[in-house]
């Protein structure tokens, strides 16, 4: 999930990703799902609140558009799976919807708006697992700011984004937050 | 952060211990609970490695079985303990049993007991102890059950949407009713209109006072409520209450019949409330006394949420057990 904003973050942010940059990204994401799965047969695109909802649906659009069939967006809380739920204070349950009811055999696209530790994704992956047995499931971020804490890596990636721990990365998007779509980063060493 | 951690985020003794917003956050998580209630693999991992004891010294169907349902699907482990067959029986002290059973390094007690405070007591004495067990109030005597409360508020917002606005009427057993204390507080925090029905004989001594103090009405004629003669108009929530025989020395009302003829929700009343409020829904914490508070006909009514009731009651003890265990942080946003 992405950093939460801070009164001092448009002090000296800046943008990396602009409305048209986010769009085409979506849209190259959205072919490069199509090709790995050849088609979008059994296709279900999940993402993870908050943000990873809003892109989900955005990506389902796509797929859908361009494959002339529908291809079902929901969405995958991961709260109750968290393993720093001892170390923050308790965040009240995001919904879960599972489009179809079931993820049986199913390819699975999980979409996040960033990319940082990898422990969103884990605690997804455990989430998912919960509800049944995907035949494979892949890996869609916007960006990938680097600094993983686990093995684990995306399939699609709008852009890679090198940062240092310090800076912040956020993401704001229109149906979401009210605001133009946008990636900055903010903080740092200067 | 120097800002002081609310107290509030290690017991749950009371829903004054919550603000609105926390009763918002439990209700908005109970949601998501209840999903897991409809899932075929009923685990999730949250709570893993965490114990909750039930101590109870009342009996209790469905309290203690959906404590322990709850804490079972998150994945904590539960134990049970009554108050007949553990050494209280022996003479053992409340005292006693609560520091033993915190001694052994539970994170919660959910307690259940006959005494108005019981659980209040207990949590200062392992406060002072600084052992940092958590205390669950499930019911101490005419005092306050705040997971009953908060499941009635569930329950109501899920068939009706929300309870802001609505008219509440409470009817039945209020002197000896925890049930009617805890509702009181949470349906003030939602934003409920609340009436209070109750024969003389049941009313708490000083109700008039605390009706004006807290801003809910108080009437002897169920079926003036029912008609909509009093502020607020017909109520759009009917919760009745457990005439409790068993906190009854005799003489709160001469028959049985006569306190249903008064008070009970009949057939006759149900059809009047029915026509009244088409949308209106009833209520009952349970267990019924059918024929006497409420007839069979109504508990049975597509208007009765009683089942509903038990069902939310899971998912609601899951987002109590949640919010308060989850996190060494306390809560938050």
């Amino acid at each position: 999930m992405a950093d939460m904003p801070r009164p001092d973050s448009t002090i000296d942010a800046r943008e990396v990703l602009s409305e048209s940059d986010i769009a085409r990204a979506l849209k190259r994401i959205a072919h490069e799902v199509l090709e790995q799965s050849r088609g979008a047969d059994d296709l279900v695109i999940l993402g993870i609140p908050t943000r990873g909802v809003e892109l989900a649906r955005r990506l389902a659009a796509l797929i859908t558009e361009i494959e002339g069939r529908e291809v079902l967006a929901g969405s995958l809380d991961v709260t109750m799976y968290r393993d720093d739920l001892r170390a923050q204070p308790t965040r009240a349950a995001q919904e879960t919807q599972i489009p179809g009811g079931g993820v049986d055999g199913l390819v699975v696209v999980l979409v996040d708006d960033v990319l940082y530790s990898g422990r969103t994704v884990r605690a997804a992956l455990d989430a998912l697992a919960d509800y049944g047995r995907p035949r494979a499931v892949r890996l869609a971020v916007l960006v990938d700011r680097g600094h993983r804490e686990l093995p684990i890596r995306a399939d699609h990636v709008g852009k890679n984004l090198p940062t240092s721990h310090s800076e912040r990365v956020s993401v704001r998007l229109r149906g979401y937050d009210d605001e133009a779509d946008s990636v900055t980063i903010s903080g740092g060493a200067r | 952060m120097s800002a002081p951690e609310p107290r509030a985020a290690r017991h749950l003794l009371s829903v004054a211990d919550l603000d609105a917003a926390a009763v918002r956050r439990i209700l908005d998580t109970a949601v998501e609970m209840q999903e897991v209630q409809r899932r075929q693999v009923k685990k999730i991992p949250t709570l893993r490695g965490r114990t909750v004891i039930n101590l109870f010294f009342e009996d209790s169907t469905r309290t203690r079985s959906s404590f322990e349902i709850a804490g079972k699907w998150m994945s904590a482990d539960t134990i049970n303990i009554t108050g007949k067959g553990s050494s209280t029986s022996k003479g053992e002290s409340l005292r006693d049993t609560a520091l033993t059973i915190a001694a052994m390094g539970v994170d919660a007690i959910v307690m259940r007991h006959g005494a108005s405070g019981a659980a209040h007591q207990v949590a200062r004495w392992l406060d002072e102890l600084g052992t940092g067990t958590s205390v669950v109030n499930a019911g101490d005597g005419t005092h306050e059950h705040p997971t009953q409360a908060l499941l009635d508020a569930y329950t109501v917002e899920r068939r009706l949407g929300s309870l802001d606005g609505r008219h509440v009427a409470i009817v039945g057993d209020v002197t000896h009713s925890r049930v009617f204390r805890s509702n009181l507080l949470s349906l003030a925090m939602l934003g409920a209109q609340v009436t209070v029905v109750a024969p003389p004989t049941l009313m708490p001594s000083g109700a008039s006072a605390w009706a004006e103090r807290d801003g809910f009405t108080l009437s002897h004629d169920l079926d003036a409520v029912l008609a909509g003669e009093v502020a607020g108009g017909v109520p759009d929530v009917l919760m009745m209450l457990r005439v409790q025989r068993e906190r009854m020395s005799g003489g709160y009302f001469p028959t049985p019949r006569e306190y249903t003829i008064g008070y009970g929700l009949t057939r006759d009343r149900l059809a009047a409330f029915t026509a009244a409020s088409p949308h209106g829904v009833i209520c009952h914490p349970g267990p019924m006394n059918r024929g006497l508070e409420i007839a069979a006909d109504a508990a049975d009514a597509a208007s009765s949420l009683v089942l509903d009731q038990v069902s939310a009651g899971v998912a609601v003890r899951m987002s109590v057990l949640y919010h308060l265990l989850a996190s060494e942080e306390g809560a938050s946003a």
